[in-house]
This record gives structure tokens, sequence and C-alpha cells, in this order.
């Protein structure tokens, strides 16, 4: 296994309640590949979210992954209690995760 | 044409804008600094006789940057409108006066406010409950505002302006309309309307492009972040586009900068809505062309949503935070036993059970409550926060945390409590025809 910081960048945005995470691979030819590790079934659990909550989008363009996380910020910006409102942090919580990588 | 972005918020940095103006052989600085709640903080604040409804800022950033914009030829465009557009225009006057300029022209671009147009039962809560209307919030709104296109903007370009202040608009419009004034681009123009946006999209956050909010600590280095150079592009008619930042700043400008200032806040790349183009940014490529230095060109327009997106404050009630710490030997635990005493109090003593009560540890696993405890650091900071509509309930939870100095684990220091007002925001949409975008021009 191997930490996605290793792999990849990210930043994270948010709009209404959902977080959005925009994924950046070190190497552009990690792209199609890391579409592949980081599906919905991997990341849903290191978010405490359902598979279905969370969806992947590929911009092979720029060369990134947008992972949005329906719901993870409950209220949005205004409205949720924890001391990330914006869930900037969600960005570095996501490159602690551990995927299959050789 | 060279577009430069002065501010990417409301309390950015000034200097950078200086520099950038001073330097920069600018043709357009923009300030961006108006967050979505933003506007709606500045209306309660204007209608309570607490502030002036626009950017309390604008008069710092305008005394350090008008001056040299108009000796450069520079035209200041900017959101810091927010809810009192026109007060702003009135203070760019009043700036110019004490700084010695005569012949200024300010074009005030106007329309955003839309309560009076919007039909409650009609407008639905974009991500509400199923048949949730704004009917259902009546009471409560304070005030609804549009994201305007580019319209106004131009209008006020036309007029010959020098300073041109709205509101609500949307970020890439700040950008796109000098870019439509300037390459005489028209809204049937899609590709080039996508490009110009996606200029904006990426200039609109100023620092963020040019390696603020990148550095990791570890691998991801930039230099000189305390002196962090703004982004400025050069856009040519083609809708071809060439970031750079001035040489001597700080930061980097590159690849990896600015894809992710192109994606972060974008939940579908193909289809990035604004007021006057959607945006597909699947196909964007971004060439390093320099050093420090990006060329972007590949973003594709289709035509824009029908209706206009609406940001709809509403009064929300009293939100109350209160901290305290704790160190040592078994920290976590005495923080975890603070947090019960008072829970039960909150419930048994107060009858409070029905306000939800939200517990984090800092330090521990406050960024992602739901992962476990599952370390012991030297020293942990216990958060409680609640929302309520009953002020008494929220007063009462700073004064519980404060009790545990005396009453509670041992060893717990630095309390901090704060309560104050809280204002939703619900989105919902508006036809264009119920819109009517103004344009004012004061000499």
């Amino acid at each position: 296994m191997t930490a996605l910081v290793e792999i990849a960048h990210c930043r994270a945005g948010d709009k209404g309640g959902d977080s959005l995470l925009v994924v950046v691979p070190h190497d552009p030819d990690d792209l199609e590949r890391l579409a592949t590790a980081l599906n919905p079934a991997v990341l849903a659990p290191h978010f405490d979210m359902k598979d279905e909550d969370v969806s992947v989008a590929l911009a092979p363009g720029p060369g990134a992954l947008v992972v949005t996380l329906r719901g993870r910020l409950g209220g949005g910006v205004t409205r949720a209690l924890g001391i990330d409102p914006h869930g900037k942090t969600l960005s570095g919580h996501l490159l602690a995760l551990d995927i299959p990588w050789t | 044409m060279r577009l430069g972005a002065g501010a990417g918020f409301a309390g950015d940095r000034i200097d950078p804008a200086v520099d950038l103006v001073a330097r920069g052989g600018l043709d357009v600085l923009v300030f961006e600094c108006l967050a979505e709640r933003t506007i709606t903080a500045a209306q309660a604040a204007l209608v309570q006789g607490l502030g002036p409804g626009y950017d309390p800022l604008l008069r710092e950033r305008l005394l350090a940057t008008l001056g040299l914009a108009h000796a450069h030829g520079t035209v200041i465009v900017t959101n810091s409108g927010a809810a009192n557009p026109h007060g702003a225009g009135r203070l760019v006057l009043d700036v110019a006066d004490a700084l010695g300029i005569a012949g200024l022209t300010v074009a005030v671009a106007d329309g955003d406010d839309v309560l009076d147009r919007l039909s409650f039962r009609d407008s639905p809560v974009l991500g509400g409950r199923d048949g949730e209307t704004l009917e259902d919030h009546r009471d409560a709104v304070v005030g609804a505002h549009a994201y305007l296109g580019v319209d106004a903007l131009v209008e006020g370009l036309r007029s010959g302006a020098d300073v041109v202040i709205t509101g609500r608009t949307s970020d890439a419009a700040l950008f796109l309309a000098p870019l439509m004034h300037c390459h005489g681009w028209t809204p049937e123009d899609l590709d080039l309307l996508a490009a110009g946006s996606t200029v904006g999209h990426l200039l609109e956050c100023a620092g963020q492009l040019t390696g603020g909010y990148f550095a990791d600590g570890n691998a991801k280095h930039v230099p000189g972040l305390a002196r962090l150079g703004f982004p400025m592009a050069d856009v040519d008619r083609d809708g071809t586009a060439r970031f750079f930042k001035l040489p001597g700043t700080g930061g980097r400008l590159d690849r990896a900068t600015a894809v992710e200032q192109l994606l972060y806040e974008v939940s579908d790349p193909m289809a990035y809505l604004t007021p006057d183009v959607t945006v597909d940014l699947s196909a964007v490529r971004i060439e390093e062309s320099g050093t420090d230095e990006v060329t972007v060109v590949g973003a594709v327009g289709r035509p824009a949503p029908t209706t206009l997106k609406v940001s709809v404050g509403i009064r929300d009630g009293f939100q109350s935070v209160a901290e305290i710490s704790y160190a040592g030997p078994h920290a976590v635990d005495r923080a975890l036993l603070a947090a019960d005493i008072v829970g039960e109090r909150w419930n048994d003593v107060h009858g409070l059970g029905h306000v939800q009560l939200s517990t984090e540890l800092i330090g521990v696993n406050a960024c992602t409550p739901w992962t476990d405890v599952d370390q012991q650091p030297g020293e942990v900071r216990l958060r409680l926060a609640t929302r309520t509509l009953d002020e008494h309930a929220a007063l009462l939870l700073g004064r519980e945390v404060e009790a545990l100095y005396t009453n509670g684990p041992s060893g717990g220091g630095g309390v901090v409590t704060r309560m104050a007002p809280t204002l939703g925001l619900l989105s919902t949409t508006i036809p264009r025809s119920e819109v009517m975008p103004t344009t004012t021009v004061y000499r």
C-alpha cells in the first residue's frame, strides 16, 4: 500500500454541503491508473460515507480527477457546526489514504 | 489585453496589488472581494446600521492603488460594492478627491438584488427537501441576490469608466467583461466566452494561482510565500491566455498550481455553469511556456443556463462555540470527561437535549470527527459548538465550559467562548426575464 500523498496532490473546495476534492497526479502518466484506484468503494469508507454519495469525474485535459463527497459538509459553510465548515482540511485527510500501488 | 488579479477575497493582502499596478503594465486590475455569504452579512449590517453595506476594506485598497491605476491608465473592476454598490461608487469619488485625482469616472453595475422579484412559492430550495421552497423560510429571509453576468459591467466599461463597481456577479464575469469589451467578443462567441471565463476562474482567487495554498511542508516547495506575487494574464483575441507574475515576487506558477486552481471548485468539469456560458473544462490544456508562466487553451463553450442562480440569506439563530485545553498524561481522557459533564448538564440540568451539541477534540480528530481517537497527544483542545434560535441556550454553552475551571477535570485551561447571530444561505433560481441589470455612471 502507498499513501496517496506520494502519488498525487490535492486541493479542497465546496459547493453547498458538498465537498469537492481535485486530485492531481505528480506524474501526468499516472492519471488513468489513479482513476481506477480511486473509486467510490475505496473513498467512501475513508470519509465515513455511502458509496452512492461519492463520485469521481475525470478531466483528461488538465490531467486531474474531481472527487465529489455529497453532503459531507452537513449544512455547508454557514450551517455546519464543525471546526472546518468549508472542509478545506479534507484534502489532507484524502492524501493520507493508503491505496494499492506498486 | 493584460488583466491582473488584485485580491482573491475580501480580506486579501493589499501590497501585492500595489506592486502589480505599479510594475505590471495592466489594462485592468480586478479585486474579487465577495464570497457567497459576504453579501448577506454586508446587507444585514447595512440594515442594522452596523456597516456600509460594501467591503469595509475598499477605502484602504483604493487609497493604496487608485493613484497608481490612474497614472498608468489601468481600469479597476471590483465586486466590493456587495450590498451597496452605489455607496461604494460614491466612496471611489471621495477617495479620488482625497488623492487629488480630477475627472474620474465611476460606473456602478447593479440589479442583483431580486428580493422583491422572487416568487417565494415558485422558488425551490436547491439541494433542499422534496418540495421545499422559499415560502418555508419566508419570515427568516434577509436578502436575495442573483448572480449577474457581464451585461452591466460591459456597459460600464463602454461608458469609459476608470472604476467599475458591482455587487453579486459571477466571479468570472469580472474578468470576462473587460475581455469582451476589448476584443469585441459577442454573447454568441461561446468558445471565446468559455476561454475568457476560464481566465477569470484561474485569476479570481489571486495568489491561489501563483503558489498560495499549495506548499505542503514537504515535497511541494513554494519560495517566498511572505511576498507572494499575484497573477496576471495576457489574453489574445482568439482566447489564448498566458499567465505569469512579476519578476522578483515570491510564489510559483506552473502546471501543478494551475490545475489545482482550475478544478477545485468545479463539481462537473464538463459543465461549469456561469451566467454567461456553460464551460467544458475537461479538455483545457495547461502548457508550461516559461519560468513561472503557463499558457492555457482549449475551453469549450455551450449556452448558459436559462435561469440565474440566486443566493438567499436567512436568519439562522445563534452559533455558540466554547473551547478548553488539557495537557499531559491522560489529556484526551480528561477532555472527553469534560465533554461528558457539559453534555449531561446540557440535557439534565438545562433540558436542552433537543439542541444539538457538537463535540470535537482539536489536535486529535476535529477535522475528521468520524475517525477513531487512537492517539495520546501531549495536549488536546476540546471544542463544543451549538446553533440554536434560543439566545439563552447559546449563552449557556459558554458559561458551562467556563464553569469547568472549578467544577470539571483537573488542569483545564485557556477557555475561549464566543457567541454570535448566524446567517444561513440557501440557493434558488430566477428566470432571466425577472432580472434587470442597470448601469449608472458617476463623474
